[in-house]
């Protein structure tokens, strides 16, 4: 045995004692040379990882790595093919067949076959929050074992963007299909999945580490060896622990101040707007069913004293977007010829009198309540804004905190509220994420996001109705652009800015997402150098 | 045979303590506006009516709550402390792996704060009107008075940006995974400093303090005179005489504090994203999760009564006249 000088060993004691107040760089392990280790940063946190009965940006960024889906969509949203090699919509757009790649399988080796493709739109179709996505599926047949026939009860022009990254996760019939309720299924903590990565670790409010899978079905993809997702409790130790390079990869950077910050990080690539599907708008919204907001006068007034332009650039410090309607500027079919509401408190105030509202003695014509969803500094900020917008044109407004999220939730579904700044997804597809807010056989007490405005315009639902079954592109970007201009005009909400949610990579980060749902698709391309 | 009594009166009276912080704590969680559905549809961007209906029919909550506290009580009283909503795991699973990382960062700060705390306030009390005693007593109320989240703050700034030498956030460098033990080891130390350090703070501060007064009241009393009066050294009038009746505070103090981990550690494990119960309590709140708030809870009166209990035993210990009680 080799004897080790005494004087030697002291001096190594010495160095592992010190090392922890040293600040001795512990990560001596050097990265894999092929695709190497991306730490993804996040503030979020998933409650599990099965996409197919959880919505929520948390969930569907390691969903989306573990599962694989039907298809993926371009970045001209076009949808190509993924799991399924070839994908054929019937001439009368009641059907969609599907053909899955020989030899792919999970992540246990089992193949993956038809009836898991049925099994998982079946199950996403009875369980998954957004019911629109799969509601008009009315049978999933198997031809043989690697065709699937998706079968409409009417034309679902959603269907294809549906099957494109964690909203449709291919999930393992032999895993999930025991006969538990999949919302609760034990297994979503610990998936077998069939996508790039495989599970290795996953702790809930610390970590999510994923390692590449040898036996994707794409031969040369994924290139990473390892992703891993850290959570961390708030923003600022998040951009702290980016600039310091303890993550590669900012998530989500929503304001002006976390963007300047991460930019002046030595060669990091900023992608502004990422994942324009996600499509987040902001709004105050009204309640319409309130005798003080059923007037639309009162709201479009609301609505004129509000100077967005002072919003944006100067509140929001050019962070963000303008917002004009329901449906957000990446989409196709978005309008921008609606009324803009630009400030004017002439207008206002005419608006306001000619709804009968003539100021007292102390020149209140009203007094309102404004509310805001939790969780963001700037919601305070544009409450405290219209309480001074709006005193301008006699409006008395009280701001009312809210301590969390259920709270503010259960005031707004319940109509306990007289406006309240909110921020709606569009989710893609119009069907999805759009429809629910403005559809009037959607107003459900109690339920979040549904039409919590209780807005009623029998034209709209007709447009919107007909839109959602609309194959034809144009006809249905037609349908949409009236729409977005009736919305627009009856003022249940006041539009006010799209958020431009940011992604930030450090300079070894190569070939960052891109495309349409940004991180929350499969990182199948990026690839990371030593940190 | 006495302390066996005594011990067994305090268990059964323990017993009755958990039943009724579980009872208050369910009516007042269930009293807080929202319910998890609404949490997890604000979770997924969005959830239809049918959605939520079968979320609340999946976790029990559209029957009536006194259903719900009967079945909560009767299956905790089995060790099935349910399952988590928010995690979808079972409940005891979580609190054991968010046990350990509590444990380690509030016994460091306790130990450290216990020992460094003492020895401070011993030496301050030998020259009580010298220089070093009075920098002890303002650094302590100093310490004492900054919020902890604040100092955890500070030194963030301090130690993440301004001397970048410490890790900010989390208990390990997720990097290193497939390091070996040592390794990881070091890792945790190396990320259990700051908090510990923030955590410790307070507690020194108190103890410096409490020491230093205990102290001082030992030392002037008769016996302490005697000693010296017969020749024994310094060191052993303070350390062997005075030092062992001053403890009985310290101890008493320490044992609390013990009792009140989660708390103590929740604002702490919050600014430096430490995976323990302080923040799965957090949110557990902030998500309506009543089974793992529940469960925390109940742990968290379990750990009082059991330090309480070693308080107990331990001023036995310390003092020879309570052995026989």
């Amino acid at each position: 045995m080799t004897q080790i000088p005494r004087r030697r060993m002291l001096q190594t004691a010495a160095a592992l004692g010190a090392s922890p107040l040293a600040g001795w760089p512990l990560q001596a392990w050097a990265q894999a040379a092929k695709g190497g280790v991306l730490v993804i940063g996040t503030n979020q946190r998933p409650r599990h990882l099965n996409s197919a009965v959880q919505s929520g940006i948390a969930t569907m960024m390691p969903a989306a790595q573990l599962f694989a889906s039907p298809l993926r969509m371009d970045a001209q949203w076009k949808p190509q093919p993924y799991l399924a090699e070839r994908f054929e919509l019937s001439h009368d757009n009641r059907s969609v067949k599907l053909v899955l790649r020989a030899g792919a399988v999970f992540h246990d080796g089992r193949p993956i076959t038809a009836e898991d493709v049925k099994f998982s739109i079946e199950t996403i179709r009875d369980h998954h929050p957004f019911r629109t996505m799969y509601g008009p599926v009315h049978t999933v047949s198997v031809e043989d074992a690697r065709t699937a026939v998706i079968r409409v009860a009417e034309p679902h022009p959603a269907l294809l963007l549906a099957m494109s990254t964690s909203l449709t996760p291919i999930i393992p019939k032999h895993i999930f299909g025991d006969g538990t309720d999949p919302k609760i299924h034990p297994r979503n903590s610990n998936p077998v999945g069939s996508g790039p990565f495989k599970l290795v670790e996953f702790k809930p409010g610390e970590v999510t580490v994923m390692e590449r899978f040898d036996r994707f079905f794409l031969k040369d993809q994924p290139k990473l060896d390892r992703i891993i997702i850290k959570e961390y409790k708030d923003s600022a130790s998040l951009l702290l622990a980016f600039e310091r390079g303890e993550v590669d990869v900012h998530s989500l950077l929503t304001n002006a101040r976390e963007m300047d910050r991460a930019k002046k990080v030595p060669g990091v690539q900023v992608v502004v707007g990422a994942g324009p599907a996600i499509g987040p708008l902001v709004w105050l919204a009204f309640n319409t069913k309130s005798p003080k907001l059923a007037d639309k006068r009162v709201r479009q007034a609301i609505s004129y004293a509000l100077d967005r332009k002072m919003i944006l650039e100067q509140l929001l410090e050019n962070h963000h977007k303008a917002a004009t309607g329901p449906i957000a500027s990446g989409s196709p079919f978005y309008n921008p010829d609606v009324e803009k509401y630009a400030h004017n408190l002439t207008k206002a105030n005419q608006l306001l009198d000619a709804a009968g509202l003539k100021p007292g003695a102390n020149g209140t014509r009203l007094s309102l309540e404004v509310d805001a969803i939790p969780g963001s500094a700037e919601f305070k900020t544009l409450q405290e804004y219209t309480k001074a917008a709006l005193a301008k044109v006699g409006i008395d407004v009280s701001v009312r905190l809210t301590p969390d999220f259920p709270t503010w939730a259960r005031r707004v579904s319940t109509g306990q509220f007289d406006m309240t700044y909110d921020t709606v997804w569009n989710w893609g597809d119009p069907v999805i994420g759009v429809h629910r807010t403005w559809l009037s056989d959607n107003i459900k007490p109690g339920v979040i996001w549904s039409n919590t405005q209780g807005y009623v315009n029998a034209k709209v639902d007709e447009l919107l109705t007909a839109a959602g079954k609309e194959m034809n592109q144009a006809k249905r970007k037609a349908l949409y652009k009236d729409a977005q201009k009736i919305i627009v005009d009856d003022c249940p909400v006041a539009f006010i800015y799209e958020t431009r949610n940011s992604e930030a990579f450090r300079a070894n980060v190569s070939n960052p997402p891109k495309g349409i749902w940004g991180l929350i698709d499969g990182l199948n391309d990026v690839t990371a150098g030593k940190a | 045979m006495n302390a066996l009594a005594a011990v067994l009166r305090r268990l059964v009276l323990a017993f009755g303590l958990v039943l009724a912080v579980l009872a208050l704590n369910f009516l007042l969680i269930h009293a807080a506006p929202g319910d998890p559905a609404e949490v997890i549809a604000g979770e997924m961007g969005g959830a239809d009516k049918e959605a939520m209906a079968s979320i609340r029919k999946a976790y029990g909550l559209d029957r009536p709550l006194h259903e719900q506290f009967f079945t909560y009580i009767g299956r905790s009283l089995q060790g099935d402390l349910g399952q988590s909503y928010l995690f979808n795991r079972p409940v005891s699973e979580l609190i054991f792996e968010r046990l350990g990382p509590t444990v380690l960062l509030v016994m460091t700060a306790l130990l450290g704060a216990i020992s460094i705390g003492t020895l401070l306030g011993v030496l301050a009390s030998r020259r009580p009107d010298s220089l070093f005693s009075g920098a002890v007593t303002v650094l302590s109320m100093i310490g004492y008075a900054m919020p902890v989240f604040w100092t955890g703050i500070l030194l963030v700034i301090l130690f993440g940006k301004v001397l970048p030498i410490m890790p900010i956030a989390g208990m390990r460098d997720v990097r290193m995974m497939g390091a070996g033990p040592l390794a990881h080891a070091l890792d945790v130390l190396h990320h259990l400093v700051l908090p510990a350090l923030t955590l410790g703070l307070v507690y020194l501060a108190q103890y410096s303090r409490l020491a230093r007064a205990s102290m001082l009241e030992v030392l002037s009393l008769d016996y302490i005179r005697t000693a010296r009066a017969k020749g024994l050294g310094e060191v052993s009038v303070t350390l062997k005489h005075a030092l062992r009746n001053a403890l009985m505070p310290l101890v008493t103090i320490a044992g609390l504090q013990f009792g009140n981990v989660i708390s103590g550690a929740l604002l702490v494990e919050t600014v430096f994203s430490w995976p323990g119960l302080g923040t799965l309590a957090l949110d557990a709140i902030l998500g309506r999760d009543y089974p793992t708030l529940l469960g925390v809870l109940t742990f968290s009166a379990i750990l009082v009564i059991v330090a309480n209990l070693l308080t107990d035993l331990s001023y036995r210990w310390i003092d020879p006249r309570l052995r026989g009680r």
